[in-house]
Parts: structure tokens; C-alpha cells; sequence
């Protein structure tokens, strides 16, 4: 247990984070203020998180996601989730979580080009 | 009904709710649950657990392994001592909450698992009972 922070790697304009322990709540927790903090520091346009090695969602961890996407998405940069386990998926539903303000996408490859696309319709917008 | 293999683990610390929901990962896929109801089952044990912590202020998860008939399945029991519910039914409904969750422990898990039973009294502390039989 001395791993208590989630690394968040910069490529490019994006920060990808990759989930790959049973998260306590306090990691959650310290999660979502390094993601919010990192965003502001790099001027980052957009946030990818990939939980393909997460074997379960429960409601605390559940919000907390929906949390990091309406945070970094009132900073302008859109969050990604990708990769939830079908079983974690069918629980979640069943729970009564909701994420249905959270952008999906099947895995981290369809999440990066989601968010290019996101951020090149923010370009065409800007310019228009 | 027999009681198979029972065993307990300890919910003091926030870990603790990683370390019972991980407890019940093992067990559930010992006894040949599918990965579908595993995760139901370990989903609702950390809502229950957290529940233990954050609201009974600590407290235990007693596994069990039940054999009834030809059937087979696994119970979890929370006990904790704390300051118990006083609405059960207001605390079993979805979106309440007195914490800092989403309010979907109680009547979330109950979805989750096969049997859900709850006791409480206030000032003596909470019980919750929960049964996911093999499928």
C-alpha cells in the first residue's frame, strides 16, 4: 500500500491517467485535486481515463469520476472514460450510478481521437 | 443449511474497505460465482463496508459460505456499533444521503444481491445481511 497517488502522464495537449489499483477513497479523493490542479498547470485540453483495470465501480467511485469530468470539463478541457469492464458496466447500471454526464469511449485509441475531434471542433469554432 | 467456511474481517481504517471487498473478491470466485455476479457482490460489499466505516464508525464483515439444498451461495454480515439508523426506510431510498456518496449504498446493494436484510437501533448500532446465491 505505498502507492497513494494515481500518476497522470502529459502527451501533448492531453493528460491520460490510467487507473491500475483498487482505489481507497482517499486515492479517489487525491485524484480528483491532482487531475483539477494539473489541468490549470499545463493548460491541458483535455483529460483521457482509462479504468480497463478496475474490477469494480462502486457509488463513491462512481462519483467521483462523474466529479473529475464536470470539473475538467468547466476548465474547457473534456474528459474521456475508457474501458469499463462489461461486468462493471452491468453493475453500475444496476447500482443506480450515474454517468451519464461522462463522455465514453471502448478504449484508450477511440478516446484519443475522440478528443482531437473535440478539441478541433473547439478550433473551428474559435475561428468561425 | 450448513455453514461451510466462515471467516471475518476487520473494518477499521479506510483500507480496511479495500482489503473486506478484496476478501470477498477471492471468496466469491472460490466458490464458482460468475464474473458478473462477483462484481455485483464485491460492488455491494464496498457500499456496505464504507458504510461500516464511515457511518458505524468501524466494525466487522463476517463471511460465510452457505450450503442450502443443492444450492450454494455467500453471506456477508456488517455489524458495527455506532450511532445506527433512525429512518431505515428513508435511508434505503435511492439519493439519500448524510455522508459524502451519492446516496445509493443501501437501496443500490439491495439491488446487487439475492437477500438484503438491515437491523438498527440508534445508539446501539446497524446489521446488514447480505446473500448472493450461485447462479
Amino acid at each position: 500500500m505505498s502507492l497513494d497517488r494515481i500518476p497522470i502522464l502529459k502527451m501533448g495537449k492531453f493528460l491520460l491517467v490510467s487507473i491500475q489499483i483498487d482505489m481507497s477513497d482517499q486515492i479517489a479523493l487525491a485524484l480528483q485535486d491532482d487531475l483539477t490542479s494539473r489541468i490549470a498547470d499545463v493548460g491541458a485540453c483535455g483529460v483521457l481515463i482509462d479504468i480497463s483495470a478496475l474490477t469494480m465501480v462502486d457509488s463513491f467511485i462512481g462519483r467521483t469520476i462523474a466529479n473529475i469530468a464536470a470539473m475538467s470539463s468547466a476548465m474547457d478541457a473534456p474528459t474521456v472514460l475508457v474501458g469499463m469492464q462489461p461486468a462493471v458496466a452491468i453493475t453500475v447500471v444496476e447500482l443506480g450510478v450515474s454517468l451519464s454526464g461522462v463522455r465514453t469511449a471502448l478504449d484508450v485509441d477511440r478516446g484519443m481521437k475522440l478528443l482531437e475531434r473535440l478539441m478541433a471542433e473547439r478550433h473551428t469554432l474559435e475561428q468561425a | 443449511m450448513s455453514i461451510v467456511k466462515r471467516d471475518t474481517v476487520a473494518i477499521r481504517t479506510e483500507s480496511d474497505v479495500v482489503r473486506a471487498r478484496q476478501t470477498v473478491r477471492v471468496w466469491a470466485q472460490d466458490i464458482g460465482f460468475t464474473l458478473v455476479d462477483t462484481t455485483k457482490l464485491v460492488t455491494a460489499a464496498s457500499e456496505l463496508a464504507r458504510n461500516t466505516y464511515d457511518h458505524g464508525g468501524g466494525g466487522d464483515m463476517h463471511l460465510e459460505v452457505h450450503d442450502e439444498g443443492d444450492r450454494r451461495g455467500l453471506r456477508l454480515v456488517f455489524v458495527d456499533q455506532g450511532p445506527g439508523i433512525v429512518d431505515i426506510d428513508l435511508a434505503m431510498r435511492d439519493g439519500y444521503t448524510t455522508g459524502k456518496g451519492m446516496g445509493m449504498g443501501l437501496g443500490g446493494s439491495r439491488r446487487l444481491v439475492n437477500e438484503f436484510e438491515i437491523e438498527s437501533q440508534p445508539k446501539v448500532g446497524t446489521r446488514v445481511v447480505i446473500t448472493r446465491w450461485r447462479s
